[in-house]
């Protein structure tokens, strides 16, 4: 599935309260009232957008988005408040926790430790796009069968961290899987079933 | 699952994981409303003193900036000037933060402004340019050297039965004159709840009295009432939703202020607002478990009966709250000894209040006893498990009334068995693995069976569903999926066919997520809900249903059946179309139970650790919990909380300390690098036991509770291992290396 979107990132009604008090455009004062009004919808919008934002284009669960973006927002906000893909959490934004790992072509990241604006191009994976239609990846459907879980807050990152630990070829034994699995924290201490669930698909075979 | 099968106690899969493994679960932060804006926080930079002027100039001129909220400019909150206090609200004297009221600053990082944009980064980076000036006083945040000045509570004072009294029984302190004695002092710092979801609030106003709250709270009915007295609204014009919270452990049982902040910025900006607190934040403004010193004095017979116990505690509160818990109640009921004192004492810091942290008391409380026991056994030179024994409780000391249930035995022996208690040496240091000591240790906990009222509505949809709801929450228990195998056990209908709502404030009531009282209470109550829903469907069933009691009514595949009346079967269709209502709202209450008996759950940990000879790195290579907790609804979903209990207890036994720098009064651990909290590689494979045998007194279902004491003496029996390992006692936690090396 595949499709074009182009929104703006970010809600713009504020920008002109900035640009009247912004000294570059101080000239405006000067302009008659009509204008002046006129201006605010556009002319503003655009000369700001010209300052804050850049283009941006990226795939996001197979869809193409092409976006005007922040250079300062991260990839994390721009996926859960632009793109509505709340899925991905937030829990330190300090890349401690985990709980914001997505796959970018493929590697697992934090997506709270790097700019939106970095990943111009790749392919973005969330917990989201991780089922195939309605079918639950496997990792997905252990972690339910393993209770890998409780409040459900941490666990996005820790299925997206669990694949990608599986792909790279770091669940070959328990310790193994504890230590690469070591930067998702699970405050709830669902460890045991996390790692009993990571098991399971690596001992499965399935494809993941 | 099929209908027929025995549903309470069953291993089933959580009603809500596959919203929780595809990203579809909403949590307080992740609703879409339109035109929403983003409220970040500023913080005072100064423990104690007086606002003198707030420049905000700057951060109202950023881009995208739609105020400024401030002491100097806020809208008045009319519930701040209405004095008084809830009856129904626990044990606190004061009262919450009164954001923006006043210009006082009671602790470092209390929230002097909000700052509302159009966008997180626009907020954030307006949040940086608000400068304060302060007329600094000087403060306190160091709890030992206030030791001086701690009181007894004024809720004590003023109520001579209030449970935070001075507590006697036998003689005063009559360990002194003990034949076997010891005098020991404890200490716990600081913890922080640190749930994975930082705290966060949307605010919306939809008209100028009507506010709904998408709010991380373990109380839709607690925070709604709170909110509604702050604005003087009628409670129902307030609406909490908390369908899915992430994670808690306590820090959501209380109203704090940038939940004020928030309904404040939506008021004046006229937009839902939406503001989540940073990780720093976190350890500043939402609460967490206060650091306690503790003494204990034990004196025992030299064949190990316990003479004699007195625990003193001082715990942390703040200038405008006193904060209590039950540290000191595990002291007082958990072995036999004649004589028993106990004095709670506070004192005050120029600190955010703080509030129960999972365990709450009791866990702080067992450190001390716990480690003390292990301390006397050594002493008298016992294994410290026939110790307990010699003084196991065969009804309560502290009441003089018999236990509800106490199955505690059975969990030690449970527990032995798993962990191999066998390899056990008396003498600390002898058994080794290379570099590294090997050694053993237990912990017992316990925490009473609470049951409150709550009530559920039930009703038969038209798809031959049943839709049940109630106003509790879920902080990650598996509260659905229980209650689900509630009513699917009570209806005789397959629990897909059942649908059970929570965490919204105008669903029946129920109380708050919190002292392991949601399954006592709530169980009950759906319970009762389902049995009520049968009776009104075998009334519009026709003949053969009238004299067919509703214990023999049965809802199966999309019939109304009778068990032993082949011939008796209504389909749904049937009832549905008679018209009139098909819903049912039942509440359960706890009965005289209480009065006659001692209700407890108990557990017991067992921990073998690892302990390196030179770095003193501790691992724990083996945890096992017991729980006597009276029926087991699910034993996946209940293991797992019992699990994580365990796992939080490593962090409190090893890792967790949040650390004042008191020349500012400002808390140095900001964040995971410097709190640290149990990884995966930090924790081993739990094992866990339950007795699962029902309590016949706290509930018809038999349920006790399970969610406190899975952490409750999980600290002390790591300190016990510890000791084993390496014969270091130590008593100040965590159990960090420089502690032993």
């Amino acid at each position: 599935m595949s499709s074009e979107t182009d929104k703006p990132a970010g809600h713009d009604e504020s920008r002109r309260t900035f640009l009247k008090q912004s000294s570059l455009l101080t000239a405006f004062t000067i302009v008659p009232g009509p204008v002046l009004q006129a201006a605010t919808y556009e002319l503003d919008e655009k000369v700001a957008a010209a300052f804050e934002k850049v283009s941006l284009k990226l795939e996001v669960n197979g869809v193409k988005h092409k976006l005007s973006v922040e250079p300062r927002t991260t990839l994390l906000d721009l996926l859960r408040e632009n793109l509505n893909l709340t899925g991905t959490k937030k829990g330190c934004d300090y890349g401690q926790c985990g709980a914001c790992t997505v796959h970018v072509d493929g590697q697992r990241v934090n997506s709270c430790l790097s700019f939106a604006v970095m990943h111009e191009g790749k392919k973005i994976t969330t917990i989201e796009g991780l089922a195939e239609g309605g079918k639950l990846h496997p990792m997905q459907e252990a972690f339910v069968k393993h209770d890998g879980f409780q409040c459900g807050y941490c666990t996005p990152g820790q299925i997206m961290s669990a694949v990608a630990c599986v792909r790279e070829g770091h669940a070959g034994s328990e310790t193994e899987i504890r230590e690469f699995m070591s930067g998702n924290i699970c405050r709830c201490g669902a460890y045991s079933n996390i790692v009993a669930a990571i098991q399971e698909v690596k001992n499965g075979g399935q494809k993941v | 699952m099929k209908a027929q099968d025995k549903q309470i106690g069953a291993p089933m899969n959580r009603v809500d994981g596959r919203l929780k493994v595809t990203g579809g679960a909403k949590y307080s932060a992740e609703y879409e409303l339109p035109n929403m804006a983003y409220a970040v926080l500023v913080g005072s930079t100064i423990a104690k003193g007086r606002l003198t002027s707030i420049d905000a100039k700057a951060a109202e001129k950023a881009p995208g900036v739609l105020a400024v909220v401030t002491h100097f400019n806020s809208p008045k909150v009319p519930g701040f000037d209405t004095a008084g206090k809830d009856p129904s609200q626990p044990a606190t004297v004061g009262g919450p933060l009164k954001i923006f009221k006043d210009d006082k600053i009671r602790y470092n990082d209390q929230v002097i402004a909000v700052v509302v944009a159009d966008s997180w980064e626009r907020a954030r980076y307006a949040a940086r340019l608000v400068k304060a000036q302060y007329a600094q006083e000087k403060h306190k945040t160091n709890l030992e050297a206030s030791v001086s000045d701690a009181f007894l509570p004024t809720a004590a004072k003023k109520n001579p039965k209030h449970p935070m009294n001075d507590y006697q029984r036998g003689q005063v302190d009559a360990y002194k004159t003990g034949a076997i004695k010891l005098e020991s002092e404890y200490v716990i710092p600081t913890e922080v709840h640190h749930p994975m979801e930082l705290q966060s609030i949307t605010a919306h106003w939809e008209a100028p009295d009507r506010l709904t709250l998408y709010d991380k709270t373990q109380g839709t009915m607690a925070t709604r009432r709170d909110f509604a007295k702050e604005w003087n609204l009628p409670e129902e014009n307030v609406k909490v939703i908390a369908t899915f919270v992430g994670g808690a452990f306590g820090n959501a049982l209380h109203s704090w202020p940038h939940e004020s902040a928030a309904i404040i910025a939506a008021k004046v900006v006229n937009r839902p607002v939406k503001l989540m607190l940073t990780r720093e934040q976190m350890f500043t403004n939402v609460g967490y478990r206060p650091y306690t010193w503790q003494k204990l004095g034990m004196s025992a017979t030299p064949d190990g009966k316990i003479t004699a116990i007195t625990h003193e505690s001082i715990g942390q509160t703040s200038t405008y709250e006193e904060f209590t818990e039950s540290t000191l109640a595990q002291t007082r009921m958990m072995y036999q000894s004649p004589n028993v004192t106990t004095r709670y004492r506070l004192a005050s810091l120029d600190v955010c209040s703080p509030i129960w942290m999972r365990g709450p008391g009791e866990a702080t409380g067992a450190f001390a006893l716990e480690s003390a026991m292990d301390e006397m056994a050594h002493m008298l030179n016992l294994d410290p498990l026939e110790f307990r024994l010699r003084n196991y409780t065969e009804q309560d000391p502290e009441k003089n009334k018999p236990w509800s249930t106490k199955f505690l035995k059975e969990c030690y022996q449970l527990g032995a068995e798993r962990v191999g208690w066998n390899k056990r040496q008396l003498k600390p240091g002898s058994l080794r693995d290379g570099e590294w000591l090997i050694g053993y240790g237990m912990g017992v906990g316990t925490f009473g069976a609470h049951r409150g009222a709550a009530t559920v509505g039930a009703q038969l949809l038209p798809d031959g569903t049943v839709l049940l709801q109630c106003a509790t929450t879920d902080i990650g228990p598996g509260t659905g999926t229980v209650m689900t195998q509630i009513a699917a056990e009570t209806l005789g209908l397959d629990p897909k066919k059942i649908r059970f709502e929570l965490g919204n404030s105008s669903f029946p009531k129920a109380g708050t997520q919190g002292g392991s009282s949601t399954v006592n209470s709530v169980g009950p109550a759906t319970q009762e809900a389902c049995l009520a829903l049968k009776e009104k469907l075998r009334t519009l069933a026709g003949a053969a249903f009238a004299s067919a009691k509703k214990e023999d009514v049965t809802l199966t595949d999309g019939y109304l059946t009778l068990a032993g009346n082949a011939g008796a079967r209504v389909p749904y269709a049937d009832l549905i179309k008679q018209g009139g209502d098909k819903a049912v709202t039942v509440e359960a209450k706890p009965g005289p139970e209480g009065q006659q008996y001692s209700m407890y759950s108990f557990s017991v940990h067992f921990a073998e650790v690892r302990v390196h000879e030179l770095t003193g790195e501790v691992r724990v290579s083996k945890l096992v919990s017991c729980a006597d907790a009276g029926t087991i609804v699910n034993e996946k979903t209940a293991g797992n909380q019992m699990k994580g209990g365990a796992v939080g207890g490593i962090g409190m036994a090893l890792m967790e300390a949040a650390h004042i720098d008191d020349r500012f009064g400002r808390y140095v651990t900001k964040d995971f690098a410097d709190y640290h909290v149990p990884v995966h590689a930090d924790s081993p494979d739990v094992q866990v036991a339950f007795v699962n045998k029902p309590d016949p007194h706290v509930n018809n279902l038999g349920t006790k509770g399970i969610g406190e004491i899975a952490i409750i003496g999980v600290a002390p029996a790591i300190a016990n291992a510890v000791f084993n390992a390496t014969g270091k006692r130590i008593r100040e936690l965590p159990i960090t290396p420089d502690k032993l090396i």
